[in-house]
């Protein structure tokens, strides 16, 4: 890789051993993926979940704390993505105090190198949207799909070791999402059923992403017919995220690099791929539904935006869980305090539902706490949970959001 | 070393010799392992049950979340993790979690991976020069 003099002084020490460090990772990734030099990046969104870290996760970063403060500290603004405990709901949700203790020392050597706690993977909705052709290092799927794709921002998936890295360095390597090259489209879709629901939304992510299947694949769609909200782009992005890793999309005439096909398709598009309701039916029908019972509803993975809150209140007033199901809806520590002001938790809560901030389910040990409280039929209205979640030992189903609170009120779904 | 040499892109990691576990799916720390147990846990998976500590994991492409890049550290640093982890496509998340663990890692064969090698057979990998090797 071709470095600058400052990077070649960073990679001979002069700024201190975590970023001599990050750099020299940041190099073995670059030049797994040929990238010829690196770009400065002006954010950073960083995943580290304890689940994920481990004790030795956790011991790498308190190790990386425990430098001077010049030399750990982070050089561009760093924000997280969701923790693997909400502190003031963890004994309730029968979560172990080993985890919280590991969630505690992880957010102290995250504080001590300068990185602000936002616990969100919502950050493009509620903490700093990058801008148009803004180069980026963010560090979950759905934040850097939806950065790509609808704001038009650059970043590659940045895990959270990288994420770090470009955090100390104030860099990435150049290549993937970061190049022209690669945001053209190589996939092509006509959608002829506009989806009506977040879920629908979820499934058109999940149909797409089944099809196209690897991270250098970027999706064209056509038809979608005026331009969907910020919380539909948000799930039809972490679906297509989750389902095909793919990092970017395009639709004409509605994200801002493809106004026409010739925008994103050099030489002649290929053959489109019709995409009817009966797709998105048969993604549905591949869950199955709980007749039975349903243990628990859960409302996150994306994090739910104040506007979703609201929805889930409104569905709730007036009812009550039944005693057989629980009820989750995770937000962001902001959207939850916003809730609070408004009303909304305590509705939500009224009804008996659990409101927890700064988590997302998927991310706070789901193995060990549905074991821990019973849960196996998992009902959701995110397209990318019931991806995820079978691997902890549940049994997904996908449903909109208004029949998933008929079946948390009801104890099961009905046909 | 004799055997059938299988060249792919220059990879990450160190040279290691292992038995080969084979599948056409795809792989994701997060939605596939039960990392605890050392096997593979999600229902649908052709690997479904299998123990991947130790082996020469050999699957199509990378998929899912971003999880991956902390978890092959933590898998490695139990002796929980794979010898090495060979792909026909990789994403930046697994290049990115075979850095920080130093866990070989290769991509870009000259032909499909999963086809190339069964499962059982004795393989050895070198990622500085991107080829694995075949030996029996």
């Amino acid at each position: 890789m071709r470095l600058t003099d400052h990077e070649q002084a960073m990679l001979a020490g002069e700024f201190g051993e975590p970023r001599r460090r990050a750099l020299a990772q940041q190099m073995m990734v670059g030049r797994f993926f040929d990238a010829e030099d690196f770009v400065e990046v002006s954010q950073v969104h960083l995943m580290a979940d304890t689940e994920s870290l481990g004790e030795a996760g956790v011991a790498w970063l308190e190790a990386l704390a425990a430098f001077p403060e010049e030399e750990r500290r982070v050089r561009v603004p760093t924000v997280t993505d969701p923790r693997g405990i909400d502190f003031d709901a963890y004994k309730r949700l029968r979560q172990l105090d080993s985890w919280a203790a590991l969630e505690r020392r992880t957010i102290d050597a995250f504080v001590a190198m300068g990185v602000l706690m936002t616990d969100t993977c919502i950050n493009y909705q509620t903490i700093l949207p990058p801008a148009h052709r803004e180069h980026v290092a963010f560090g979950d799927t759905g934040s850097t799909i939806y950065a790509n794709s609808v704001l038009g921002a650059r970043s590659n998936f940045e895990g959270g070791p990288a994420a770090l890295s470009a955090a100390l360095t104030g860099r990435v390597p150049r290549y993937g999402c970061h190049l022209d090259r690669g945001r053209q489209g190589t996939h092509r879709f006509v959608v002829s059923d506009r989806p009506r629901t977040l879920s629908d939304w979820g499934a058109l992510g999940g149909v797409v992403g089944r099809a196209c299947g690897s991270y250098w694949t970027v999706p064209v769609l056509e038809g979608i017919g005026g331009t969907p909200t910020s919380d539909e782009l948000k799930h039809f992005g972490a679906a297509l995220a989750s389902y095909g890793s793919v990092p970017l999309f395009h639709m004409i005439g509605v994200t801002p690099e493809a106004h026409a096909l010739g925008d994103v398709f050099e030489g002649a598009a290929p053959d489109p791929v019709p995409l009817t309701r009966a797709d998105m039916d048969a993604f549905y029908d591949s869950f199955g539904l709980h007749e039975d019972g349903v243990d628990v509803v859960v409302f996150a993975a994306p994090q739910q935006s104040l506007v979703e809150m609201q929805q889930i209140a409104r569905l709730l007033e007036g009812r009550i869980v039944d005693r057989r199901t629980t009820l989750i809806a995770a937000t962001s520590p902001e959207v939850k305090s916003a809730c609070d002001r408004m009303g909304i938790t305590a509705t939500i809560e009224a009804a008996g539902g659990i409101v927890l901030k700064g988590v997302c389910f998927y991310q706070m040990y789901a193995r060990e706490t549905g074991e821990a409280n019973g849960w196996k039929r998992l009902l959701t209205n995110s397209a990318k949970l019931v991806n995820i979640i079978a691997g902890y030992g549940y049994e997904p189903v996908l449903a909109p959001m208004e029949r998933c609170i008929d079946a948390a009120c009801a104890g099961r779904m009905s046909r | 070393m004799s055997g059938r040499v299988i060249r792919g892109h220059v990879g990450i990691g160190p040279a290691v010799t292992g038995i080969a576990l084979v599948a056409r799916d795809d792989f994701s720390a997060r939605y596939d392992l039960d990392r605890i147990a050392g096997v593979f846990s999600r229902p649908v998976h052709k690997l479904y049950g299998e123990s991947y500590v130790g082996r020469i994991l050999v699957l199509n492409t990378a998929k899912g979340g971003v999880a991956t890049a902390w978890m092959l550290h933590e898998m490695k640093a139990r002796d929980m993790a794979p010898a090495a982890l060979l792909l026909n496509a990789a994403n930046p998340i697994m290049a990115q979690g075979a850095a920080l663990a130093e866990l070989a890692f290769v991509d870009r064969f000259e032909t499909d991976i999963t086809v190339a090698i069964r499962t059982g057979d004795k393989v050895s990998v070198d990622p500085a020069a991107g080829t694995v090797t075949v030996l029996a």
